[in-house]
């Protein structure tokens, strides 16, 4: 054995020590493994502090070591940590290995002698594996600096800007016909009631104008291709019906479109547009979109009064899909997120009753360019309420609906009852579970809105319903609710109820997880590499996220999330290139025989065949380093680095504890 | 520790998914037997049916394997290969005489912590129940199966 291997065990503090005799395994790692090529064994408080770091360099420069393994926590975690305190050290980055006595042991069992006993043998199958490691080098691409992002709400804007200002190319796709998201439809920003419009038009213009951004609305991106530096994205451009080469937004044919349409989309239901649209004034960009489904000619076969009265013949009904290609080096994905449909809580009387609303509903309907004007008013279109029932945690913090809080809904209904009382002077009632304001300026706002007098009910509505049962109550909304601070039920005769509807992940929120290769959480939204420390990037080198597709939050934090993902792909644009994994297959040209088996199996056609030699080949560039090609090969010619046929199999006998098993005598069985 | 069989159990991860289910349930702290030592590959379709097999003859008495689901494969498709494989393993298995209730394919995302805890305690059941595999000397092992008998080594030839 011509290996020096260093072993070293981390307690985690006491994460790992708590249930695990980590002097032991050191110990017995010394002893046994010895024959093995472990020439030190040590273990110490955390691995991955700097005096950690420098205990292995150390080691690597005075004892020679050749090989290094280290038992601590995931290598998703500190595989990199590990790696580069080795090359730090001179030691190539590659025969260093990482085994989880932390994730896969201390953390999941109970037992603190078989945990011991587990973790010798992880502890045996890593130093089995590191015998086999080769040295290596990281594979470096050149990177695109153009970048994609998908979704142009307010995180997607500010993500799009970021880049762009700093000089590189950015394309942006909506599935909308306008940029906006969700922050265009409300009317005021909490807690600084704000114009939402009047802060988010500008950004929105500056995208539309930018040089450096290409804006693709009414548009979705199909598939995606590569990796990290080099994707290549389909966006597919649904047919708007004008040619926007020619339109001027100038809005003539909405006006003599004679087709009237609910939207359900901007207006949540409670105003109308054309079958030829753009979903608001301030649309970016201000191209209209003709509705298809709805539109009188496509319908009837005549009517073509848009057409007609186009000043500048930019109606063209001939418009077809189009699939746009674009190459890009990174993927921000910030897609957001759907309302909670409140109909799914029957008890809330939402669809049954005329007066409940949802938070959407209201925010148009306070909003000044909204279907009402601003105007507050009951579903009959003129009366006033005089009394509003505020129902917070309408589908969050409920286990049958989502059991995550949507962070949001408190400061919304906050702002609603604001508004209500501002405008209205209505009494308002807030039923709440909790009130949740812990950002800069939520708390005093909840007692600025305390001392306007909103009344705030501590408890779960159990229902709304228009059964009286005492005259009072007639013609009313009935909110039954137990208060909870004072013991008793209440029940409470309102004109409005509004339902604070939580926030839901995309209904094809999965499917797009799919599409650019990253995970969904059991909630739906979208996992981080790490919660806390590596917030907007993903596991998939080169995608990130940000806004609420990450999970509920508010604008700030959105647009901070978008900023923090832009700055994540600035800085690998700079870096110029990028380093990958060299987990890649090669062919052992003299081995193979040419069956071909191979080609077929590869998704990412990295392999080759050359007829003229009859062998196939692997072309590093595609090949993504899955293996699957090398476990398939029947000549044995294929061979994969990182994770070859030897690690695997002497990490399978380290494992199984073979290397000791071999040097004790068999026990008699008794 | 009381007298009931404790399988061995070797389980093969993928790194994107199954790994990380692994890890999700060491972050929530959930809870399952410590039968089960792992290995990762970077995919399920990376699962060379002589690993199986090797566990077996190593001493293992049950064989699990994981990956993503189906669609959600990282490298597009290669968890189908992984379950083609499965299912040749196992009837290649019950002509070795080991029962095929001791492979398992197990499909979890990397949100399915739970998932996977659930799935290795029933698998470790399972085995138990099955008792020990003791393949190595019953018959087939690491030597007896792999060497070649001496009549059988194909000699190199010069041209």
């Amino acid at each position: 054995m011509t290996e020096k291997i260093g072993v070293y065990v981390c307690h985690c503090g006491t994460n790992i020590a708590g249930i695990v005799d980590v002097e032991g395994v050191a110990k017995w790692a010394a002893e046994k493994l010895q024959h093995r090529g472990v020439v030190i064994a040590r273990d110490y408080k955390f691995m991955c502090s700097s005096l950690g770091q420098e205990l292995i360099e150390k080691d690597i420069k005075e004892l020679g070591l050749t090989r290094v393994v280290v038992a601590a926590c995931s290598p998703h975690l500190h595989e990199r940590t590990f790696r580069n305190a080795c090359k730090n050290a001179g030691l190539n980055p590659y025969l260093c290995e990482l085994v989880s006595i932390r994730e896969q042991v201390s953390w999941v069992h109970t037992d603190k002698a078989v945990a011991t006993e587990k973790s010798k043998a992880i502890v045996s199958g890593g130093v089995e594996r590191v015998i086999w490691d080769e040295p290596l080098e990281p594979l470096r691409v050149p990177i695109n600096p153009a970048t994609l992002v998908v979704g142009g709400g307010i995180a997607g804007i500010q993500a799009a800007l970021e880049i762009a200002d700093a000089g590189y190319h950015v394309y942006m796709v909506e599935r909308e016909p306008s940029i906006g998201g969700h922050m265009a439809q409300f009317d005021k920003t909490f807690p600084t009631l704000d114009c939402s419009a009047c802060i988010l038009t500008p950004k929105m213009v500056d995208v539309g104008n930018h040089k450096n951004i290409t804006l693709l609305t009414w548009a979705e991106v199909t598939n995606v291709d590569g990796y990290v530096g080099n994707f290549q994205a389909t966006i597919h451009q649904k047919p708007r019906y004008v040619n926007t080469d020619l339109c001027t937004g100038c809005g003539i044919c909405q006006e003599k479109c004679p087709k009237k349409v609910i939207d359900d989309v901007f207006e949540a239901g409670l105003g109308k547009r054309k079958a030829i649209y753009t979903p608001f004034p301030q649309a970016v960009p201000n191209f209209p979109v003709l509705d298809k489904a709805n539109c009188t000619y496509f319908l009837r076969g005549t009517c073509k009064a848009c057409e007609k009265f186009c000043p500048t013949g930019a109606i063209d009904f001939t418009q077809q899909d189009e699939y746009i290609q674009v190459d890009v080096g990174q993927i921000i994905l910030a897609t957001g997120y759907d309302l909670f449909d409140v109909r799914r809580m029957p008890q809330y009387g939402y669809g049954r009753l005329a007066n409940v609303f949802t938070s959407l509903e209201f925010e148009r309907l306070s909003n000044a360019s909204g279907p009402t004007g601003g105007k507050m008013v009951l579903r009959d279109a003129v009366t006033t309420p005089t009394s509003v029932a505020i129902v917070h945690c309408v589908g969050s913090r409920d286990k049958n609906y989502n059991s995550y809080c949507s962070s949001i809904c408190c400061m919304q209904s906050l702002k609603f009852a604001h508004l209500v009382h501002e405008r209205t002077g209505a009494e308002v009632y807030n039923c709440y579970i909790d009130i949740r304001t812990p950002a800069k300026g939520y708390e005093e706002f909840y007692q600025r809105l305390l001392e306007e007098g909103t009344h705030f009910i501590r408890g779960k509505v159990a229902e709304v319903t228009n059964a009286a049962r005492v005259p009072e109550e007639e013609g009313k909304l009935i909110v039954q609710v137990e208060d909870t601070l004072i013991g008793k039920q209440r029940r409470i005769p309102v004109d409005m109820v509004i339902l604070s509807a939580g926030l839901e992940p995309r209904h094809d929120a999965k499917d797009v997880a799919r599409l650019f290769g990253i995970s969904c959480s059991a909630d739906g939204w979208y996992i981080e590499r790490h919660p806390k420390l590596d917030p907007v990037a993903t596991m998939t080198e080169g995608v990130y996220i940000a806004g609420v597709v990450q999970g509920p939050k508010d604008i700030p934090a959105s647009v901070a999330q978008g900023a923090a993902a832009a700055a994540r792909a600035l800085g690998k644009i700079q870096q110029k290139e990028v380093a990958m994994e060299p987990i890649r297959a090669t062919i052992n040209q003299d081995k193979c025989s040419g069956c071909r088996i191979c080609n077929n199996l590869c998704p990412f056609n990295a392999i080759l065949f050359h007829e003229d030699k009859m062998v196939s080949e692997v072309n590093p560039a595609l090949c993504q380093g899955c293996g699957t090609c090398v476990a398939a090969c029947p000549a044995g010619a294929i061979s994969g680095t990182v994770f070859s046929n030897e690690q695997i199999l002497a990490q399978l006998e380290g494992l199984l504890l073979l290397n000791v098993k071999q040097l004790e005598p068999e026990p008699v069985p008794s | 520790m009381s007298d009931q069989f404790e399988p061995v159990i070797i389980g093969f991860t993928c790194n994107w998914c199954s790994y990380r289910a692994a890890d999700m349930a060491g972050t929530a702290r959930m809870k399952y037997a410590p039968n089960i030592r792992l290995i990762r590959l970077m995919c399920s379709g990376r699962l060379d049916p002589t690993f199986v097999l090797k566990a077996f003859a190593g001493g293992a008495d049950g064989v699990m394997i994981t990956g993503c689901h189906p669609g959600d494969c990282h490298y597009v498709e290669q968890n189908y290969k992984a379950l083609r494989r499965f299912i040749i393993l196992k009837k290649t298995l019950t002509q070795f005489g080991i029962e095929p209730g001791r492979l398992k394919l197990l499909w979890a995302s990397a949100a399915e912590g739970a998932i996977f805890t659930d799935e290795v305690n029933k698998f470790v059941e399972q085995v138990r129940e099955l008792g020990p595999l003791q393949w190595p000397t019953s018959g087939g092992g690491l030597e007896r199966m792999f060497a070649v008998p001496e009549h059988m080594l194909v000699k190199e030839v010069t041209a």
